[in-house]
C-alpha cells in the first residue's frame, strides 16, 4: 500500500507529511504535479503550502494541475483524499469540497496551536477517532477562515460531514476559541461519500510529543487505515 | 500587428459572505469619523489583454476565462469591461 | 555646471581617480556604474574592514569564515550548517513590507548559494515608539513583509528579538539571520574555475528595480524626501524564491554546477565578478543574453539591476542542456549568459560592442580603504556620571505591571504568531522563549539560535554594551543544552564619516571581540550597515549577535518557559550586584533616566554560568536567562507562561530589578542536587498559588499580570 503526496510549485508541507506518514509505517511517494497516472497508489495527500505562490486564489490554479484530474477522477471512485491546508483550499476550488476558504477574520497570518472537537466519525480523516474528542494542532494560515452559504452549511452538518470545529481546550465551540472566523467553526470537512476531506490545521505537526503534541496521529492513522482498506 | 483588445474584470465578494477585508476598512473609517459608511466591499480589478480583432469572440473568452480560472463562484461575482 | 557622472553615482574623486589608474583610460558608463556599487561602503566595507580583522574567525569546526556567501561550520556526522546575517534597514524604511520581504529573500539566496537547504529565520528588529503612527505604519508592515515572503518561500521563522526607542523613529532597523543545513559533500562556493565553462543566469527577469540600491539606498544617509526613493525598491517574489531553492539544490544533488552566486547587491556586476575573481579567472558576458523585464534598458542599468530572486551558476559546457532542462522542469528560466575564460578580464558586451572591460577582481578586491578619524564624545563623562536616584522601596507588584506592559518586554506573539514556526517538523523550542533549538533529524543534535542587541546600554558603553549582548546570546542558547559554536554579527551604526561613530564601532567590535574570544567562539560572518543617519541624527550603535549553539546531544526534554509547576523551587544561578540600573528597564520605563555606567562583564564566571545553563538544561524543567527587568520580570514570565504563581523570598528590592550580566534561574523539584558550587547561586522561592508575591516589596495577581503582559503590543497598535 502506498499512499502519495501531490507536490504543486510553491508546495512545502509535503517532505512534513511523508516524515508524519512515515512514523505510522505508511509507504508514501512525492508525486509532481506534472503526473497524471496515481493508478499505483491507494490514496493521496494535498500538501500544505503556498501552490503557485497563492498568487491570483489560493489553490485556484493549482486545481488545473494534470494531477487534479486524476484525483477528481479517483475522488468518485471512493479514493481517499486528503487536503491540509492548501490541499483543503485547492479541494475546494476543484468542486471536490463545497465551500471556500477566504482571509481570517483579523487579516493576520495565523501559527499558533489550536483546539479542535471530533464533530463526526463519518470521513477517511476521523474513522478512528472518538466524537467528542479535543485534540491540539497547529494552525498555520492566512486564508484558513471557511465560508459556504446558509443552506451548504446546514447540509454539512445535517449529513454528519462536519468532522472538526474549533473550540477551547474544554471542547465548548465558541466564538472566542474561533480562530479566524470559519463559519459555524468549522475546521475539517468531508465530501458525500466521507473519502474526500480537508482540514485546515495541520495534523502532521502534531505527530510527536517533542514537537508539542501528538493528538494529529489518530487523523493520520484513520487515513492510513482508510488508504489500507481501499487497496484490498 | 493590431493593438490588443482589453477587458477589466472586475471580480467582486458576494454579498452576504464574510468579507473581513471589508469589515475591517469600515471600522477603521468608522474610527476616523466617518460615521456614515455602512459598509465597504473590496473586490480585485484584472485587465486582460488579447490579440485578435474579433471583439465579441474576445468576450465571450474572457467571460469563460472568468468561469474557469479567474473568479471563483461559489465565493465571488464578476464583470467584464471592455477599456 | 553638471555634476560629474561619478559624484552622483554615489563616488568621490579621489575613487574616480583610483578606476582611472586601474584602467589606464577613462572608464566607460558600464564600468563607471559597476565601480559604483562594488566599491560602495555596503559592497566594500571600506570604512569597517581595517577593524573587522580584529574578531576571532578560527576554531576546528569553522569550513569557511567571513568573506563568503555565509559562513560554514561543521557540526559533526557529515553534517554542515550554514549562516549569515545581513540587514535590509533603508528598503524597509522607504517601503516595510518590500523591504523586509527583500531582506528575507535576499538571505535565503547567501544560504543557499552555498549547497545548503535554509531551514530558519530570525529577525532583529528595532523601531521608534508605538504611540507613533508612521512607526506603527513601519512595525506591521515589516512583520506583515516577513510573514508574506518567509511563509510562502516555505523557511520557518522560528525566533528573534524587538526593540523601541526613538533614534529608530525615521531609521527602523531590520536584521535577518538564516540558517541552513548540508550534507558536507553538498558544499559549492562561487570560485568560477575552467576555461570555457558557462555561466548560467537562472530566475527572475531583469529590470530597472533596485537599481543603486546598494551605493545609494544603503551606503549613504537620510534626508527628509527620501520617500522619493521609492523607484530604487525591489518586489519580492517568495513563489519564485521557492522554485530557485529547489532548483538550486537538486542542481547541487545532482552535481552539475561548479560554482554558483546570488545576485544581490550591485546584481550582475558583483556576482559575475566575484565569481571569476574567486576562481582566479576572466570572464564573458553577453548582456543580450540577459532576459529582460523593460525595453531600452542601458548595459549599466542591467549590470546595476537589484531584481530579487536570480542566480548565476557556473556550469561544464556538457551539463548545460541538463542544467536548462531542470530550471524547465522547476519552471523558471534559465539563459547561458557568459563564459570563463583565461586571464584575469570581465569584458561585458551590448549589442556587439565591449561596453565594459576590467580586471575582474579590482572591483571587488581593489576598493579603497578608510582608516577614518576615531574619537571619544566628550558628552560620554556626563553621562556615566549621571546615575539613577533610587529610591528606598517601591511597591514591586505596580512597578512589574509597568514593566511588562513594556512593547519590548511583554508578549510578543502577536509578532511571532504571524510567522510560520513549525515548518520542516523540526522546532523543538519555538518563539517566545530566550534561544530556539531545533533538531537535526537522524542525528541525536539539536541547533540552537539566539540574536541579541541592546541599543540603549551599547550607547551608555558600546564596549561593555557588545560584549554583555554577545554573553547574553552565548547564555540564551545555553539554557536550551547547547555550547555556544558560531557568532554572525549585525554592526548597524550611523555615519561613518563621525569620529564619534567610529569610536562607538571601533569599541563595540573590541567588546565582542572579545568576548568571543574568552568564549572561545569563532565569528564566521557579519555585516556592517553605516549611514543609519537621518536628518543628521545617528542611531545608537547597536550591534546585533546571531550565536548559534550546537547542543550534542540534545536534552530529551528542553527546558521552556511554561513548565514550572506549583510547589517547584525557583533558584537563581549566577552573581548578584544590586546596583547594575545603568541601561536597564527599570530606569528607562519607571524612572525615564537613560545614563549612568554599564556593569563590566566578567568573563571567566561568563563562561561558567553558561556551561552550569547548558548542563542544566537536561535537568531542569525551566532554565531561564535573566535580562531585560532583571529578576522580577524574568520570574513574572515563567509564572505567566506556566500559569501558576510564585513566592519570593525577601530580599532588596533592587536585587530583583537590576541587570547585572551572567545570572539564569532555573525551576526545580524540591532537593534537585543544582551542583553549582564554583558560581554564586541562591533560592529565591516557591512556585505555587495565583499571585506573583514579593512579600513585603508587594503582590501582584497572576492574571492581572498575564492580562496586561498579553496586550503589550495589540492595545498599542489598537
Amino acid at each position: 500500500m502506498k499512499i502519495a503526496v501531490a507536490v504543486f510549485p510553491g508546495s512545502n508541507c509535503e517532505h512534513d507529511v511523508e516524515h508524519a506518514l512515515g512514523l505510522l509505517g505508511a509507504d508514501v511517494e512525492l508525486m509532481w504535479h506534472q503526473e497524471d497516472d496515481l493508478s499505483e497508489f491507494s490514496a493521496v495527500v494535498l500538501p500544505g503550502g503556498f501552490a503557485h505562490g497563492d498568487y491570483l486564489r489560493t489553490g485556484a490554479i493549482a486545481r488545473f494541475s494534470p494531477i487534479m484530474d486524476e484525483v477528481s477522477r479517483l475522488a468518485e471512485g471512493g479514493f481517499p483524499i486528503l487536503g491540509i491546508c492548501n490541499g483543503f483550499q485547492i479541494l475546494c476550488e476543484a468542486d471536490l469540497l463545497p465551500g471556500a476558504l477566504v482571509a481570517n477574520r483579523d487579516l493576520n497570518f495565523i501559527c499558533s496551536m489550536v483546539h479542535v472537537r471530533v464533530e463526526s466519525t463519518a470521513g477517511v480523516l476521523t474513522r478512528d477517532a472518538e466524537v467528542g474528542q479535543v485534540l491540539r494542532i497547529p494552525l498555520n494560515s492566512y486564508e484558513g477562515n471557511f465560508v459556504a452559504d446558509a443552506a451548504t452549511l446546514d447540509e454539512l452538518e445535517a449529513s454528519g460531514r462536519v468532522l472538526l470545529r474549533y473550540c477551547d481546550p474544554a471542547g465548548n465551540v465558541t466564538d472566542e476559541a474561533n480562530p479566524n472566523g470559519s463559519a459555524r467553526n468549522i475546521a475539517a470537512i468531508a465530501d458525500p461519500g466521507g473519502n474526500v476531506v480537508g482540514i485546515m490545521p495541520h495534523p502532521e505537526r502534531a505527530a510527536e510529543d517533542v514537537l508539542g503534541s501528538s493528538d494529529g496521529r489518530v487523523l493520520l492513522a484513520s487515513f492510513v487505515h482508510a488508504a489500507e482498506e481501499a487497496s484490498r | 500587428m493590431s493593438e490588443p483588445v482589453r477587458f477589466r474584470v472586475r471580480v467582486m465578494r458576494k454579498a452576504g459572505l464574510a468579507d473581513p477585508e471589508g469589515a475591517t476598512t469600515t471600522k477603521a473609517l468608522r474610527d476616523l469619523g466617518y460615521t456614515e459608511v455602512t459598509a465597504v466591499h473590496f473586490g480585485r480589478d484584472i485587465v486582460v489583454e488579447l490579440a485578435g480583432d474579433d471583439v465579441a469572440a474576445a468576450e465571450a473568452r474572457v467571460h469563460e476565462m472568468c468561469e474557469r480560472l479567474l473568479a471563483n463562484p461559489v465565493i465571488e461575482d464578476f464583470t467584464v469591461e471592455r477599456l | 555646471m553638471t555634476e560629474p557622472a561619478h559624484r552622483t553615482l554615489g563616488m568621490t574623486d579621489d575613487e574616480y581617480a583610483r578606476v582611472v589608474e586601474i584602467l589606464g583610460r577613462e572608464p566607460e558608463p558600464a564600468e563607471l556604474a559597476m565601480y559604483s556599487v562594488m566599491w560602495s561602503e555596503h559592497c566594500s566595507y571600506k570604512s569597517s574592514k581595517p577593524w573587522l580583522r580584529r574578531f576571532p574567525t578560527e576554531a576546528p569546526w569553522v569550513v569557511l569564515g567571513p568573506g563568503e556567501n555565509a559562513g560554514v561550520v561543521d557540526i559533526g556526522d557529515d553534517w554542515l550548517v550554514a549562516l549569515r546575517i545581513e540587514s535590509h534597514n533603508h528598503p524597509s524604511f522607504v517601503e516595510p513590507y518590500q523591504g523586509a520581504a527583500t531582506g528575507v529573500g535576499g538571505i535565503l539566496r547567501d544560504i543557499f548559494t552555498m549547497g545548503a537547504r535554509p531551514v530558519g529565520l530570525w529577525d532583529a528588529l528595532r523601531f521608534g515608539p508605538l504611540s507613533d503612527p508612521s512607526n506603527r505604519y513601519l512595525f506591521s508592515g515589516v512583520v506583515h513583509g516577513i510573514a508574506g515572503y518567509g511563509n510562502a518561500v516555505g523557511v520557518p521563522t522560528l525566533g528573534g528579538e524587538i526593540e523601541f526607542a526613538d533614534c529608530f523613529s525615521k531609521n527602523p532597523l531590520v536584521n535577518v539571520m538564516a540558517l541552513g543545513l548540508m550534507r558536507r559533500d553538498q558544499l559549492v562556493t562561487r570560485a568560477a574555475v575552467g576555461e570555457g565553462n558557462i555561466a548560467v543566469l537562472l530566475g527572475s527577469a531583469t529590470g530597472r528595480d533596485g537599481i543603486g540600491g546598494a551605493s545609494i539606498l544603503a551606503s549613504a544617509s537620510f534626508e527628509e524626501g527620501s520617500e522619493t526613493k521609492r523607484p530604487s525598491v525591489q518586489i519580492g517574489d517568495p513563489f519564485e524564491e521557492k522554485k530557485l531553492i529547489e532548483a538550486c539544490l537538486e542542481l547541487y544533488e545532482r552535481g552539475l554546477v561548479v560554482a554558483i552566486q546570488d545576485l544581490g547587491a550591485a546584481g550582475i556586476s558583483c556576482a559575475t565578478s566575484e565569481c571569476a575573481a574567486a576562481g582566479g579567472m576572466g570572464m564573458t558576458v553577453d548582456l543580450d543574453a540577459v532576459h529582460l523585464r523593460e525595453e531600452a534598458m542601458t548595459p549599466g542599468e542591467i549590470l546595476m539591476s537589484e531584481s530579487q530572486e536570480r542566480m548565476l551558476a557556473i556550469v561544464a559546457p556538457d551539463d548545460v542542456d541538463e542544467v536548462l532542462a531542470l530550471a524547465h522542469k522547476w519552471e523558471i528560466d534559465a539563459t547561458t549568459i557568459g563564459v570563463i575564460t583565461g586571464g584575469d578580464t570581465l569584458e561585458v558586451r551590448h549589442r556587439g560592442e565591449i561596453v565594459a572591460a576590467v580586471p575582474a577582481a579590482s572591483l571587488s578586491e581593489d576598493a579603497p580603504v578608510y582608516h577614518r578619524g576615531v574619537e571619544r564624545p566628550a558628552y560620554l563623562d556626563a553621562v556615566w556620571a549621571d546615575e539613577a536616584t533610587l529610591p528606598a522601596g517601591l511597591d514591586l507588584g505596580s512597578t512589574l505591571l509597568r514593566l511588562l506592559d513594556d512593547p519590548a518586554l511583554g508578549d510578543r506573539s502577536w509578532i511571532f504568531q504571524q510567522y510560520d514556526h513549525m515548518l520542516f517538523l523540526d522546532t523543538v523550542v519555538g518563539p517566545g522563549n530566550d534561544g530556539s533549538l531545533m533538531r537535526v533529524k537522524g542525528t541525536d543534535k539539536g541547533l540552537a539560535v539566539s540574536t541579541d542587541g541592546d541599543a540603549l546600554r551599547c550607547s551608555l558603553d558600546p564596549r561593555r554594551g557588545a560584549a554583555r549582548i554577545v554573553y547574553e546570546a552565548a547564555l540564551n542558547v545555553a539554557v536550551t543544552g547547547a555550547a555556544p559554536y558560531a557568532v554572525v554579527d549585525n554592526l548597524n551604526f550611523g555615519n561613518p564619516e563621525k569620529p564619534a561613530v567610529m569610536w562607538q564601532f571601533a569599541e563595540t567590535v573590541e567588546g565582542m571581540a572579545e568576548a568571543c574570544e574568552r568564549l572561545g567562539v569563532p565569528v564566521v560572518g557579519g555585516n556592517v550597515s553605516f549611514y543609519n543617519e537621518t536628518d543628521g541624527v545617528d542611531i545608537s550603535p547597536t550591534p546585533v549577535v546571531g550565536m548559534l549553539g550546537l547542543a550534542d546531544p540534545m536534552p530529551q526534554l528542553p527546558p521552556r518557559l511554561d513548565r514550572a509547576e506549583a510547589g517547584m523551587e525557583l533558584w537563581l544561578i549566577g552573581p548578584e550586584r544590586g546596583d547594575d540600573f545603568a541601561g536597564s528597564a527599570y530606569c528607562r520605563i519607571v524612572l525615564e533616566h537613560r545614563c549612568g555606567r554599564p556593569a563590566e562583564p566578567d568573563p571567566d564566571v561568563a563562561r561558567r554560568v553558561v556551561e552550569h545553563a547548558a548542563r542544566l538544561a537536561h535537568i531542569a524543567p525551566v532554565v531561564h536567562d535573566v535580562s531585560s527587568g532583571g529578576i522580577a520580570v524574568a520570574v513574572a514570565e515563567v509564572a505567566i507562561r506556566s500559569g501558576v504563581g510564585v513566592r519570593l523570598d525577601n530580599g532588596d528590592w533592587r536585587l530583583l530589578l537590576d541587570e547585572s550580566p551572567h545570572r539564569f534561574v532555573v525551576a526545580v523539584e524540591p532537593g534537585t542536587d543544582l551542583d553549582v558550587s564554583d558560581v554564586a547561586s541562591r533560592r529565591l522561592g516557591v512556585f505555587g498559588g495565583d499571585r506573583l508575591d514579593f512579600g513585603r516589596w508587594g503582590t501582584v495577581g497572576l492574571s492581572e499580570a498575564s492580562r496586561v503582559w498579553r496586550q503589550a503590543i495589540p492595545r498599542r497598535l489598537g
